[in-house]
C-alpha cells in the first residue's frame, strides 16, 4: 500500500461564476488573463460587470497555463474563446498568452484591479506575488503614479512561503492562524533566502522552537523585507494587498504592524478575492480598449 | 509616473527611477545615445505614452552595468544623467 504524500504548499484553486446571468445577454466579453510565475488567474467581464473567475496554478508552458485559466473561468457556460470579444494578457507570462489582443504590465493591472475592489480611495497597493513583489502608487482612478518592485530575489514571495509549508509539514492555509499561536513574538529569522529555508528552519526546530514560533519569525521577516520595499515609495492610504499572500494574515498583520497603516480587508462576504486583481485590472483594461476600439471604427465609418 | 527599475540584494538597493511625466516632454531622447550599455529604450507605457524605459533583460543587472560609469570609473557626473536635459532620471547609489 502507498501512501500519497501531502502537498503542503497546495493552495486552494478557487472558480466563481456571476449567479442569474447569460453571457448571450451582453454586447461585450471581455477577458483579463493574469499568467504569473506561480498561479493565473483568468477574468471574464460582461458588459463591463463580473461575470466570472477562475485562479489556477501555473504550469511549465505560459500558453497552456492561460489556455487552462480562460477554459476553467468559462467550462459549463457555454461560451468559447470565439465569443470573446478582447482580451488582454498580463504577468510575466503576458506576452504568451496567445489569444490576447494586447499586453499590459502587472503594475498597470494590480492598480485598476484594486481601483475596482476598493474604491478611488485605494493609493497604495502591495502585490505580493509568486516570485515578486511590487508596491504600486496610484490616483483615484487606478492609474499608476509610482511603482517600485523586486523580482531578482524570491524572499518574500509567494513561493517562499511555499517551501516554508512544505518545510515545516504546515498547509499553506493554515500558516497565518497558526504564526499568532505562540507565547511571544520572536525576532524575525535572520535569512528569508527561499534557498536556505529549509536549513534555517531545520535549525530553529532542532534549538527547540516549536513549529508555530518558527511560522511566526518566518511571517514576521517576510513582512519586513517587504515593508522595506514600501518605505522607499511611502504609503498612503488607502492601503490594499494583492496576490496571495494578501490571504495570510500572519503576514499581512505583521506589515500593518510595521508600516502602521492598516490594509483594506474586503468584505467577508464578497465574491472577489485579492489574487484576481491583476486579472481584473487586465479585463477591466480589456473592456475600455474594446470601447475606444469600437468609437474609433464608428468614426471611421461615419467619415467614409 | 515614477518608474523604478531595478533591484535590493545583500550588497544594497540598485534602483534606477525615470519620471515619465518629465520623460514624456522630452523630443531629445538623449539617454538612450548617452548610455554606454544602452540601457535606454523608449516604448509606449501601458497607457501609450512613449517614454524612456530600461530594456527588459538589464533590469536585474544594473549593478554591474552601470558601474563603468561611476566616479569609481572616472566619471564625475552619469552620462545618462548629462544628457537627460528633462532631469527625470536619477540612480539610488
Amino acid at each position: 500500500m502507498t501512501q500519497e504524500k501531502q502537498d503542503f504548499w497546495r493552495w486552494t484553486e478557487k472558480i466563481w461564476r456571476a449567479d442569474g446571468v447569460d453571457w448571450k445577454d451582453a454586447a461585450s466579453v471581455t477577458v483579463g488573463i493574469d499568467v504569473g510565475s506561480v498561479s493565473s488567474q483568468a477574468v471574464v467581464l460582461t458588459d463591463g460587470r463580473l461575470f466570472a473567475f477562475y485562479s489556477t496554478r501555473t504550469g511549465s508552458n505560459s500558453p497552456d497555463s492561460a489556455k487552462k485559466a480562460l477554459g476553467g473561468a468559462i467550462e459549463g457556460t457555454g461560451m468559447t474563446t470565439d465569443d470573446v470579444h478582447y482580451v488582454v494578457g498580463t504577468g510575466y507570462g503576458r506576452v504568451n498568452v496567445p489569444f490576447a489582443n494586447r499586453a499590459i504590465t502587472e503594475i498597470a493591472c494590480h492598480a485598476r484591479g484594486a481601483n475596482f475592489m476598493v474604491g478611488p480611495s485605494v493609493r497604495t497597493i502591495l502585490d505580493m506575488g509568486g516570485q515578486d513583489c511590487k508596491v504600486i502608487r496610484c490616483d483615484d482612478k487606478g492609474k499608476v503614479q509610482n511603482f517600485i518592485m523586486n523580482d531578482k530575489c524570491a524572499a518574500g514571495t509567494g513561493r517562499g512561503m511555499e517551501v516554508i509549508a512544505d518545510t515545516l509539514g504546515v498547509p499553506i492555509e493554515d500558516i497565518g492562524v497558526r504564526s499568532f499561536d505562540i507565547d511571544d513574538e520572536p525576532e524575525p529569522v535572520s535569512n528569508v533566502c527561499t534557498v536556505f529555508a529549509k536549513s534555517e528552519a531545520t535549525a530553529l526546530l532542532k534549538a527547540g522552537w516549536s513549529v508555530n514560533r518558527v511560522l511566526a519569525a518566518y511571517c514576521s521577516a517576510m513582512a519586513e523585507r517587504v515593508a522595506s520595499l514600501i518605505d522607499r515609495v511611502g504609503v498612503e492610504k488607502d492601503f490594499f494587498i494583492t496576490g496571495g499572500i494578501a490571504k495570510n494574515s500572519g503576514v499581512v498583520r505583521r506589515i500593518e504592524r510595521r508600516i502602521g497603516v492598516e490594509a483594506v480587508k474586503l468584505p467577508a462576504d464578497t465574491n472577489l478575492d485579492p489574487q484576481i486583481a491583476g486579472a481584473l485590472g487586465a479585463a477591466l483594461f480589456a473592456h475600455a480598449l474594446l470601447r475606444r476600439q469600437q468609437k474609433a471604427e464608428a468614426a471611421a465609418g461615419a467619415a467614409a | 509616473m515614477i518608474a523604478n527599475y531595478g533591484y535590493r540584494d545583500g550588497s544594497g538597493e540598485y534602483y534606477l527611477t525615470i519620471d515619465t511625466d518629465r520623460c514624456i516632454e522630452c523630443r531629445g531622447r538623449w539617454c538612450v545615445d548617452a548610455c554606454p550599455q544602452s540601457l535606454f529604450i523608449i516604448e509606449a507605457d501601458d497607457y501609450d505614452d512613449e517614454v524612456a524605459t530600461i530594456v527588459l533583460t538589464a533590469r536585474k543587472q544594473l549593478k554591474e552595468k552601470c558601474a563603468g560609469c561611476k566616479p569609481s570609473a572616472g566619471y564625475e557626473t552619469l552620462p545618462c544623467l548629462t544628457a537627460c536635459l528633462p532631469v527625470a532620471i536619477s540612480h539610488s547609489w
